[in-house]
């Protein structure tokens, strides 16, 4: 019998814009908003032959103590405007944008995405999040209007309703006959929606891109968000980089396909990850001790222990012990960051046992729990992690996220990605042109019999009405 | 008198501009030999156009879009299938564009009755950014009803056949739109201005990245929304890139007096041109503008088909009437005639005190090229148009500095 072949490493990049995961020190950091700074990162990714380039989101600036929290990195362009514009620059690379269900409606944002997709050549994917929090909402008409029991089902809601837009142009509706003076079918884009969310009818613009969707994106870890990605997505973020933890998520999310019909491969699990590459292991180790210390300055432990704490602890040593004083439970002191937005209590206790046990100042303990660099080591040792990883279901691949804005992935690239090539677990060139080419997807996103967004299979007549 | 700062004519610089739209803006234009209407949705075709449009070192070029299909009717959507139907994201496109031309201004329509006012800020700042300075903003409200169906969130007011047959009874039921399509620009030029210049310090000392307070909430409160601020991105290469509006009436003009930077105007003859840009000063004057400090410049739109040969292109319009079953109709001048004629048409109403023109290419390629390698040549030999470009910013290209951000301290 042939061996098994080897699983394809899939590997996206992200420039990210906000936290403090980039190091904006460092005198190679350069503008996190300038043009070029996107294009240089896209370019070098294409050139290591990646999957896609993503962009997370954030609608209003962090807020800390009541004032634009200003100790990371801040600004960031609008998504898909700065992705339409790298399409023109990158040919195969893929192009995902993190657009809010809550603060967006399906009409344009579906338009959006079919025009990324027709522009890009059928590079588009969309991360589909969703947000209830007032606080963001206050830059909208809308408001924070969504009770958060409701996220989920508004954005299954949403995805449904932008795939109904897509599919209100067949493929063969836009003609373009001169001859017989026929531009468009009778009725392209004739679209009704009736539901809970979404009460829309009428003409949609615009024929859907060579992908007919976009690939879909989901980033949420609750069970909730597990059974929306085995429903409707056809990537899943995740956080988890401890191979144990990640092992489980990913046997969890993968037994989830079945019952819509799909198959394990229709969704690949991308965690989050860092790498930091030297010539040799112990280069990279000192390296990365380097980045994360940089990563938690004096200021930023302070800052994230008050988001915790919920309470001023500005007169606190940052290289001193954490603060016997207890939290506070109500007030909320670092607005739209989400890491502090829950369960401070528990985190706080964990803190001081953690810190206890360990002997860690303020600074020390916020840095051990910053997370540490996912794969650190010379290139060899990094390929090898990563090729592991996979290989042993902890994952498809991975997002990385550079440490340096934008040179942080040029060593990855030249280093690292040559040995996964040689390997034979990442590809030499891209053989398609198409992301769901790039990432081994069908073209039919959903399988016959689909029920809709966590929703069975259905066996009886499929009935043309949507009801959420 | 006119809103500008100076009498235009002799010495000052004619601006020309050209409205992209499908496959130009006769009806029939798709059908034409040399049109590409199975790509009027795709990159390769703008790119093609807008490159062009650069090399005749026009000023700016503008994008239609609208949320919902093209349609025959002004105030209804129709079901025809013999017209150009479709369309993609005008701003998305412009950003598309701007790696791959270096001057030209890209000013795209978006609509600002049904999309968010914070998404449309941060869309064209992002697009100011993307093209290094060369964004501008055409900011239109939804004339037709049946669009707010698409969205079901609110109902706009449904225009009559009696409606519109006026510009003046256009704009009557939707003069609330105007209103709260100004506040719109207005929201959006604070979110420009939220972040001053200089707000970006990266102080290794003291661990700040931005110095906060440089970044500013902006509290808008308008008669329906709000917003509370600051932007997401960071001041954009322009500060505030130049809003361009479309204008046939009392109302539309008062929007520009207040929000716009450049106003477009349908003059049919020199005699219209004065009227109207009379009425553009009137609603200046009115709305307490003070044009010393942010000018208006005004440019009138045509329609043009343009050949060489004497004659041609009105036989050429008269063809593609035929195809179209209709005459050519308009809510601008429309021009037939060779480049030199329309020299001496642009040259004669600039004098009269217009800045520049908006021309709207009949046929794409056809009269785009026209325009770019007849007129534009013509223009130059009268000593009227520039021979390169001296700046690298839409606001260069107008003569518009670049404002400060008004959070920003004097001195």
């Amino acid at each position: 019998m042939p061996a098994t072949p080897k699983k394809q490493v899939h590997l996206a990049a992200q420039l990210p814009g906000i936290h403090n995961v980039t190091v904006w020190s460092d005198p190679r950091s350069e503008s996190q908003i300038s043009i070029d700074s996107f294009i240089r990162l896209a370019q070098t990714v294409e050139r290591g032959k990646f999957d896609f380039f993503f962009l997370a989101e954030g609608l209003r600036l962090r807020e800390h103590k009541g004032q634009v929290y200003d100790l990371d990195i801040a600004g960031r362009p609008e998504n898909l405007t700065v992705l339409s514009a790298l399409a023109a620059v990158t040919t195969r690379l893929g192009l995902a944008a993190t657009v809010n269900a809550t603060f967006n409606e399906p009409y344009e944002a579906a338009r959006r995405f079919a025009t990324l997709d027709r522009l890009s050549g059928g590079r588009a994917a969309w991360n589909v999040v969703t947000s209830y929090d007032a606080f963001t909402g206050e830059n909208f008409r809308r408001g924070g209007f969504l009770p958060e029991a409701d996220r989920y089902t508004r954005a299954a809601e949403f995805l449904t309703t932008a795939r109904e837009l897509w599919d209100s142009w067949a493929s063969d509706d836009l003609r373009a006959d001169a001859a017989a003076g026929e531009f468009t079918a009778p009725g392209a884009g004739r679209f009704a929606h009736r539901g809970r969310h979404f009460d829309i009818s009428g003409r949609f613009t615009t024929p859907p891109g060579p992908q007919g969707h976009p690939v879909i994106i989901q980033s949420g870890e609750s069970d909730a968000g597990r059974e929306f990605a085995a429903s409707d997505a056809e990537v899943i973020f995740s956080k988890h980089n401890r191979i144990d933890v990640a092992r489980d998520f990913y046997r969890d999310v993968k037994r989830r396909l079945a019952a819509y019909g799909r198959r394990p491969e229709d969704l690949l699990i991308l965690p989050t990850a860092n790498a930091v590459v030297a010539d040799t292991d112990e280069e990279a180790a000192a390296y990365a001790e380097e980045i994360s210390r940089e990563l938690v300055s004096p200021q930023t432990a302070i800052a994230h222990l008050e988001a915790v704490w919920g309470r001023d602890l500005s007169a606190y040593d940052p290289d001193g012990p954490l603060p016997d004083i207890e939290p506070e439970d109500d007030a909320h002191f670092l607005k739209g960051h989400s890491v502090f937005r829950k369960g401070r209590a528990e985190t706080a206790r964990q803190w001081r046992e953690l810190a206890a046990e360990r002997k860690l100042s303020i600074r020390e303990l916020v840095i051990e729990v910053g997370g540490r660099q996912t794969f650190v080591g010379s290139p060899r040792t990094v390929a090898d992690a990563i090729d592991d990883y996979v290989q042993t279901e902890g994952a498809d691949g991975f997002v990385l996220v550079p440490h340096l804005t934008p040179g942080g992935l040029d060593d990855f690239v030249d280093r690292v990605v040559p040995i996964l090539q040689e390997k034979g677990v990442h590809r030499d060139d891209y053989t398609g042109t198409t992301l769901r080419e790039h990432l081994g997807l069908s073209d039919a996103p959903r399988p016959a019999g689909w029920g809709g967004p966590g929703q069975p299979l259905r066996t009886g007549r499929d009935d043309k009405e949507t009801s959420a | 008198m006119t809103g500008t700062t100076r009498a235009p004519g002799a010495g000052a610089p004619l601006h020309l501009a050209v409205a992209l739209d499908g496959a130009g803006w006769h009806p029939a234009a798709w059908r034409e030999e040399g049109a590409r209407p199975g790509e009027l949705l795709d990159a390769a075709y703008w790119a093609d156009l807008v490159t062009e449009a650069e090399r005749g070192l026009l000023d700016f070029v503008t994008f239609e879009d609208a949320l919902g299909l093209q349609s025959a009717v002004f105030h209804l959507p129709d079901d025809r299938t013999d017209q150009v139907r479709g369309s993609i994201d005008a701003v998305l496109l412009a950003a598309h564009l701007a790696p791959l031309t270096t001057h030209i201004g890209l000013v795209p329509t978006t609509n600002v009755t049904h999309t968010e006012p914070f998404h449309l800020a941060i869309g064209i700042a992002t697009l100011d950014h993307a093209s290094r300075g060369r964004a501008g903003w055409r900011p239109q409200i939804s004339s037709r009803a049946a669009d707010a169906a698409h969205f079901g969130r609110r109902t706009t007011p449904q225009l009559t056949e009696d409606d519109v047959t006026d510009s003046e009874r256009i704009s009557r039921p939707l003069r609330a739109l105007f209103t709260e399509g100004a506040e719109v620009v207005e929201a959006a030029r604070l979110l420009w201005d939220s972040w001053e210049d200089d707000a970006e310090i990266r102080d290794a000392a003291t661990g700040r990245f931005i110095d906060r307070d440089k970044v500013h909430h902006i509290d808008f409160q308008g008669t329906d929304f709000s917003v509370k601020g600051p932007s997401i991105t960071p001041r954009s290469p322009q500060g505030r890139p130049p809003v361009v509006s479309l204008a046939h009436a009392t109302t539309p003009y008062e929007f520009a007096a207040r929000a716009s930077d450049v106003v477009a105007v349908t003059p049919h003859d020199g005699a219209g041109t004065a009227a109207i840009l009379a009425q553009v000063a009137e609603a200046v004057e009115r709305t307490g503008r003070d044009v010393r400090e942010r000018p208006l410049r005004t440019f009138a739109d045509l329609v043009v088909l343009l050949d060489d040969e004497p004659g041609a292109a009105a036989r050429r319009k008269d063809r593609l009437d035929r195809v179209a079953g209709a005459p050519l109709a308009s809510d601008a001048e429309i021009f037939t005639g060779t480049p030199a004629e329309l020299a001496d048409l642009l040259t004669d109403r600039h004098s009269t005190g217009l800045d520049g023109f908006r021309l709207r290419p009949a046929v794409l390629p056809h009269d785009l090229t026209a325009i770019t390698r007849g007129l534009v040549p013509e223009l130059q030999r009268r000593g009227v148009f520039r021979t390169e470009y001296t700046s690298t910013t839409l606001r260069g290209h107008l003569g518009l500095e670049r404002p400060a951000s008004r959070y920003a301290k004097a001195g």
